[in-house]
């Protein structure tokens, strides 16, 4: 195992040869946002929150794709990055429709807590307001579409962990829809096993426990690292 | 904000919200006996006044969804120095912007002609009842805000806080959250 050392936030860290930035970071207590990473699950760069300065090169990298280099000079909290996350959360805020008084994750959100988070008190774009289903046909869980993100952490979890892949992603840009199965209602989809996960992993009020009410939604993670504990090491620690 | 032979003048108002807002601000309790020391109240949806006053700092709740609502909130912003977006209903349209979602005519007829057991016809900008605006929008979209407190609604701790701060010639830190 070869190991690299690098300067992150003025501070020196170690980490293997291969690892990204973001999971160095984290490890080491500098907590770069995002809203696609979860610990678990491959990482597809969706939701740009996590990008750094690298020192030598003019572009921004996501953080959560960039392997760490030896000597590497990364920063990951500077009034650039900062202006481009405000940006981004409030670009996802107005694409759909966000009613934090009325949605069952309000107070255990995730877009919620890193708007707050990077201080953001109000919206410079106007809201989209688009008209936006929530299929409710499912015995146990409800999607609205009017919450989701893209963030594709459901997509993943279904399709790595529990090995259905019931949902994939359909249409492009902002128009783009969560769908399962081929665009079946949830209820009909033959290939869901209810297993529930994809429900744990979402970060935001967009998929839900039926039954839950305002701000009643709250998630259980913890099967995620179980699981992947057992399958990459064999042992079977909570 | 203090002057030596001038309180500052606050105004607080009521646009298409739910008078939380409203009723928080007054859970500040005896704490508006000490805020009445230090301002002087020109304008509030309780007191009787022809005309908005000139204030120094208003609190608006609510968003924009009338012809009403728009023509005042410019009317106030002339008249205002310091414009303050109190509760997520000014911040974002909350749920007042609900009605968005669908074509104001159908939200019409459903308040008015379908669930209603008595049908006496739509309003439709009359002298009593002003005109829908196609859209409802949070305040800063129609008139430059200098300050907002989220939430719905902001507590009365986070509205102290902000106001404190002002008079205090701070400058307000947010209410930490959103929405
Ligand atoms: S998903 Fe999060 S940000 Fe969106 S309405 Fe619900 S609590 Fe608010
Ligand atoms: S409940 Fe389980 S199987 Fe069904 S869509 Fe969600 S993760 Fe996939
Ligand atoms: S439903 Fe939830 S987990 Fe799935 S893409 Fe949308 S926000 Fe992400």
């Amino acid at each position: 195992m070869n190991v690299n050392t690098l300067q992150i936030d003025r501070k020196m860290v170690t980490g293997r040869e291969g690892d990204a930035i973001f999971a160095v970071a984290w490890e080491h207590g500098i907590h770069i946002p995002r809203l696609c990473h979860i610990g678990g699950l491959s990482d597809v760069g969706a939701c740009r929150l996590c990008m750094v300065e690298i020192e030598g090169q003019k572009r921004l990298q996501a953080s959560c794709l960039t392997p760490i280099q030896e000597g590497m000079v990364v920063r990951t909290d500077t009034p650039r990055l900062r202006q481009h996350r405000k940006l981004i959360v409030e670009l996802l805020l107005a694409e759909r429709n966000h009613i934090c008084s009325v949605c069952v994750a309000d107070g255990a959100c995730e877009l919620q807590s890193l708007a707050a988070a990077l201080g953001i008190d109000h919206v410079r774009f106007r809201y989209r307001f688009p008209t936006l289903p929530v299929d409710t046909s499912h015995e146990r869980f409800g999607l609205d579409h009017n919450r989701c993100i893209l963030c594709t952490r459901c997509v993943r979890v279904c399709d790595e962990i529990e090995g259905a892949h019931t949902w994939d992603v359909c249409g492009r840009g902002a128009n783009s829809l969560i769908i399962s199965d081929l665009g079946e209602p949830w209820g009909e989809s033959e290939s869901c096993t209810s297993c529930g996960k994809c429900v744990q992993v979402c970060p935001t009020g967009a998929l839900f426990d039926k039954g839950k009410t305002i701000a009643e939604m709250r998630r259980d993670r913890g099967f995620l690292k179980y699981i992947v504990t057992a399958r990459k090491e064999k042992q079977w620690i909570g | 904000m203090n002057d030596a032979n001038h309180k500052p003048r606050l105004a607080t108002l009521w646009l298409g919200g739910c008078s939380g807002c409203h009723m928080s601000f007054f859970d500040l309790d005896e704490r508006l006996i000490d805020l009445a020391r230090r301002v002087e109240f020109c304008a509030c949806p309780l007191m009787d006044y022809k005309d908005f006053p000139d204030a120094d700092i208003t609190l608006v709740e609510g968003a924009v969804a009338n012809e009403e609502h728009l023509a005042y909130i410019k009317k106030v912003r002339k008249h205002t120095k310091v414009l303050v977006s109190l509760g997520d209903c000014a911040v974002t349209g909350n749920v007042t912007a609900l009605r968005n979602l669908f074509p104001v005519e159908d939200v019409l007829n459903r308040a008015y002609r379908e669930t209603s057991t008595v049908v006496t016809g739509i309003p439709s900008g009359n002298a009593i009842i002003p005109r829908l605006l196609p859209r409802v929008r949070p305040v800063h979209e129609v008139v430059k805000v200098d300050y907002f407190i989220p939430a719905c609604p902001p507590s009365a701790d986070a509205i102290h806080a902000f106001l404190t701060a002002l008079l205090d010639g701070r400058t307000p830190s947010g209410s930490g959250r959103f929405g």
